[in-house]
């Protein structure tokens, strides 16, 4: 392999990865706060995928700049999950996981429902963004727009989740409550408003990664599937809460997958993924940066 | 009689009533639900052992059901060799399977351990979709052969398959009931309500674990044979995706997570209810069959989170607190 064709795919995957990242953030961000591992985050994709789409097929706005509305659309639903769904399952008095999997997992199955009702089991494309089919040149080596604009995205987001966990006072009631759930009742924090806004956040993060990989990957009620089991192998590898072990992870799942991907079928380009996981958790059982 | 033993003629009533169904009831359709319900009866029944008794919640599940369904195929259409011994084998395959798999997996812990099974059925999935002497992406056809209980073929009557689920629901259901007596039983209880606990009062979790998985992967696996020889071809994406997986532990957690009767009941609701939608409303592809089926599901976690078991049951259970 050629320096140019490594630093290639090397860079290819790093795009990949941060986007991977993002997608996986949500989840983590979640699982941490609250212990509730959420088996519709692919579906959460998919929706704020069709949100974009939606969108852009009323309004004819080049997706980019819908993006500010889908991720405000996927906060509300985030929150509107927590309090119609979840918030339910955690009433649980046994086997509280298992009812939250399949809560979770029904609701999942309902979301597939609704948009193949709306939207017909068709496989969708936006055709025409500004960003669409472009590439740029670095020092020899191509990358698509769309990535490098998603790339940009899920660093800014990071960066402004960092800000939002240390800086705010919505970030304290975050990092409280997912410390102590029972003492911060006692100083006025109030529990449910938190989770409620966390499952929010939860899903905006997710549907920033939809509205960007609405512009270059197609769109149908199954698209979700495949990306959250990625997300669920990145944020386990980088350790259940932690939230920037999924950014390092979901770097390192993109640059293995994309070098797999070329070390042999790209059908079987997952498996080094998930060997790497098993190897990993097989050594520290609480995945890279996680607290068991 | 204890209230134990009355647990047995419960099961001799039911096995009873499964058997006279077929003399009264001629439509091909409605057995066929019939056969799937006790099917997953017997599936959700061995994943219970695992995940319900012993507390691992395994969501690979996919995994030993398509190494049944792939060793009977095999054996049967290269080597002419009968489903019934076909189907013996595949569970011996899987349940070594289970034991080498299980001897890394088994020290994580929680969420890591049902991830670890996801990606390893995953692995298993693109190795057999990529593997031509199995079949790769095409899968495997049999061959139509006349009815025989030799071959398990039966073309035009499909009350044998009825006899075959259910004698396989049986089983599984023995061999539950006989675990929740033994020792066995109390260890595997022990390891999943309290693992350091019962870890310090000489509990051998490790072992424990590994007899779990072992015995679960053996009966998920003949359940496996038994649906190759029902539907009589399969691929990778009909025995092995992670969907299976769920819907294997999905009959036991809403029936009821680790009791006797909870697959059964699960598999009566869920079945029916996923079969009729789909023939009645996903033929349109508009996908109202999946927003009700979606929609049931959600609601009986979220209303009965112990199983539906718990209605009909006057005391709580002790096994099923946490």
């Amino acid at each position: 392999m050629t320096a140019q064709a490594f630093f290639q795919v090397l860079a290819s995957g790093l795009l990949m990865g941060l986007l991977y990242a993002l997608i996986a953030v949500g989840l983590s961000l979640i699982f941490g706060l609250m212990d509730v591992v959420n088996f519709a985050h692919g579906e959460f994709l998919m929706v704020a995928m069709y949100a974009t789409f939606g969108l852009w097929a009323i309004v004819g706005v080049d997706p980019v700049l819908l993006m500010p509305l889908v991720i405000a659309f996927m906060f509300v639903f985030g929150a509107a999950v927590y309090l119609g769904v979840v918030r339910f399952a955690m009433r649980a008095k046994t086997n509280s996981g298992m009812v939250q999997i399949f809560a979770t997992f029904g609701l999942a199955i309902l979301i597939q429902g609704v948009s193949q009702l709306l939207f017909s089991p068709d496989y969708r494309s936006i055709p025409a963004s500004w960003l669409g089919g472009r590439t740029v040149s670095i020092g020899g080596v191509f990358l698509p727009l769309p990535q490098v604009y998603g790339g940009l995205i899920s660093v800014l987001a990071f960066a402004g989740l960092y800000l939002l966990m240390s800086r705010t006072d919505f970030g304290k009631a975050l990092e409280a409550t997912r410390e102590d759930q029972g003492a911060v009742a006692l100083v006025g924090i109030d529990r449910n408003k938190v989770f409620a806004l966390g499952w929010g956040l939860g899903a905006a993060l997710v549907g920033l990664a939809g509205s960007v990989l609405a512009i270059f990957y197609y769109i149908h009620p199954q698209v979700g599937g495949p990306f959250a089991l990625v997300a669920y192998v990145v944020v386990a590898l980088g350790g259940f809460g932690s939230v920037f072990g999924a950014l390092a992870a979901g770097l390192i799942v993109g640059v293995v997958e994309s070098f797999a991907a070329i070390a042999m079928p790209p059908a079987m380009k997952s498996i080094p993924v998930y060997l790497l996981y098993l190897g990993v958790v097989f050594i520290r059982p609480s995945g890279l940066f996680g607290r068991l | 009689m204890t209230p134990r033993r009355w647990q047995l003629v419960v099961l001799f009533a039911v096995t009873a009533g499964f058997v006279a169904v077929p003399a009264v009831l001629r439509d091909a359709y409605l057995l066929n639900v019939l056969i799937l319900t006790l099917m997953y009866a017997a599936l959700a029944q061995s994943w219970n052992i695992l995940g319900g008794y012993c507390g691992q919640i395994s969501l690979g599940h996919a995994l030993y059901f398509g190494c049944g369904a792939y060793v009977t195929s095999l054996l049967f259409t290269k080597l002419g060799v009968s489903p019934w011994f076909g189907a013996m084998a595949g569970g011996c395959v899987a349940a070594v399977l289970a034991l080498a798999l299980g001897y890394p997996c088994f020290r994580l812990a929680g969420h890591y351990f049902s991830i670890a099974t996801i990606v390893i059925a995953e692995i298993g999935l693109l190795l057999v979709h990529n593997w031509d002497a199995v079949g790769g992406a095409q899968g495997i056809q049999w061959p139509i052969s006349r009815d025989s209980w030799w071959t398990l073929q039966f073309a035009r009557n499909k009350a044998p398959y009825v006899y075959l689920a259910l004698g396989l629901f049986v089983i599984t259901w023995l061999v539950t009931y006989w675990i929740e007596g033994s020792r066995w039983g109390y260890w595997w209880r022990a390891v999943k309500d309290n693992t350091e606990a019962a870890e310090s009062l000489g509990v051998e979790v490790f072992r424990s674990k590994m007899a779990a998985a072992a015995l679960s992967a053996f009966f998920t696996a003949v359940g496996g044979g038994f649906y190759a020889a029902f539907v009589g071809y399969i691929d990778p994406e009909s025995v092995m995706t992670f969907r299976f997986s769920l819907l294997f532990a999905l009959p036991a957690v809403l029936g009821g997570i680790g009791t006797l009767w909870g697959p059964l009941v699960g598999a009566a609701i869920l079945i029916p209810m996923t079969e009729i939608t789909r023939s009645y409303m996903g033929g349109s592809g508009n996908g109202v069959d999946l927003i009700i089926y979606g929609a049931l599901i959600m609601f009986i976690a979220l209303a009965k989170p112990e199983g539906v078991l718990s209605l009909f049951q006057r005391d709580a259970k002790p096994e099923a607190a946490r």
